[in-house]
């Protein structure tokens, strides 16, 4: 499989939202808006990275009766790095995303990842899916956020587009499902014709 | 088997303490930064601030900050903390000596993003507290606090820390009295 493949792929055919559909709690919970949407991808993306190196190299020598267990520590140990740093160097970021960066232990994208692709594939392969299936989690994300974001509080990034206040509702949990489910339905629409 | 586990379990915990110690610092640093910064903006500009002081009004506790100003008045920053929607919510509540807000700031709070969020965003919401010298309630209680939009629960737990940011400050007035007169005795 080449390279690019191996990054269009965690974008498209295997998006790990819209095809997959993993890792729906942080998913529902963070897109309130577009902002919080890419930054929870983004944190996302760089545990996953990160976790899909080192797992590719661990992967030949840990017994397959303790991996999961392995993997778990190697995982959880990234998303603690990433807190502190995140704490240390941009409280304000922490601020808004503080209470889902420790979800990411739990986001069965990255232990997913872990268990279907690296720790069969080399470490360059399991860098880029990493990348790939981070990239397509942070746009879905991104979309996601942005089209509740504007039919909440008509804004989009923080931008006010129209002025009023919105339908409620998009931004409260029910949107989340609402929106969910059509941007998949359309997703899906346009990539299978393709 | 247990080998191998152990010793992932043995790096990682080496690598997380050594980040820890790098970040223990910078971390510490933001926070004051913070706290700081919330001081500054809630109280008037030029003012002597003293260290950190306790008070407690009924069974709670509060920490603030006694700023004496230029033309004599005394002014205090009050951290407050209440039951938001989401979680814990504290404030910083800038308070003159006539008991009118200066000026308020979140320090911290979990409530829902997009919605009681918005009391550490949202400018209509935060603009109002700028001098404000009225009744401490949102307007559904018969007050002059104007609520954010769909989260009342927050906007009047914003109200709360605000009133009993006056209190202890009420408290404060009251104990400095107190001394003044003794020493006078």
């Amino acid at each position: 499989m080449s390279k690019l493949s191996l990054i269009s792929r965690g974008i498209l055919k295997e998006n790990p939202t819209f095809v997959l559909v993993l890792g729906m709690c942080p998913t529902l919970a963070t897109t309130t808006s577009a902002i919080n949407g890419m930054e929870m991808g983004l944190a996302t993306m760089f545990v996953l990275i990160l976790s899909n190196i080192v797992i590719s190299l661990l992967a030949p020598v840990v017994p397959d009766k303790v991996h999961i267990p392995v993997y778990i520590v190697v995982i959880a140990t990234f998303v603690t790095l990433l807190q502190l740093v995140m704490q240390a160097y941009t409280p304000a970021v922490y601020q808004t995303l503080g209470l889902f960066i420790p979800l990411i232990v739990v986001n069965c994208i990255v232990l997913g990842r872990a268990e279907a692709f690296a720790n069969k594939h080399g470490v360059l392969e399991s860098a880029l899916d990493g990348i790939g299936i981070g990239l397509g989690f942070t746009l879905s994300l991104t979309v996601i956020g942005m089209v509740r974001e504007l039919l909440g509080s008509l804004s989009i990034f923080g931008w006010k587009i129209i002025p009023g206040d919105g339908i409620l509702a998009f931004v409260l949990a029910p949107g989340a499902f609402i929106v969910l489910g059509y941007l998949m339905v359309l997703f899906n629409k346009l990539t299978k014709k393709n | 088997m247990v080998l191998c586990l152990g010793a992932v379990c043995l790096v990682c915990s080496a690598l997380l303490a050594g980040v820890n110690a790098l970040t223990e610092a910078p971390i510490k640093e933001a926070a004051e930064k913070a706290l700081k910064e919330s001081i500054g903006a809630v109280l008037p500009q030029g003012g002597e601030l003293s260290e950190e002081r306790g008070v407690s009004v009924g069974d709670q506790n509060y920490v603030y900050y006694e700023c004496t100003l230029a033309e004599g008045s005394t002014c205090y920053a009050v951290k407050s903390t209440v039951q938001g929607f989401g979680g814990p919510l504290t404030l910083m509540v800038g308070v003159l000596s006539d008991l009118s807000i200066n000026n308020t700031s979140v320090l911290s709070h979990s409530e829902t993003p997009g919605l009681g969020a918005k009391c550490a965003t949202d400018e209509g919401f935060m603009n109002q507290w700028k001098g404000f010298n009225g009744v401490l309630k949102v307007r559904k209680d018969g007050g002059d606090v104007d609520a954010i939009t769909a989260s009342t629960i927050t906007s009047r737990a914003y109200t709360l820390a605000v009133e009993q940011a006056v209190a202890a400050v009420k408290a404060v007035q009251a104990q400095n009295e107190q001394t003044k007169e003794e020493t006078n005795e």
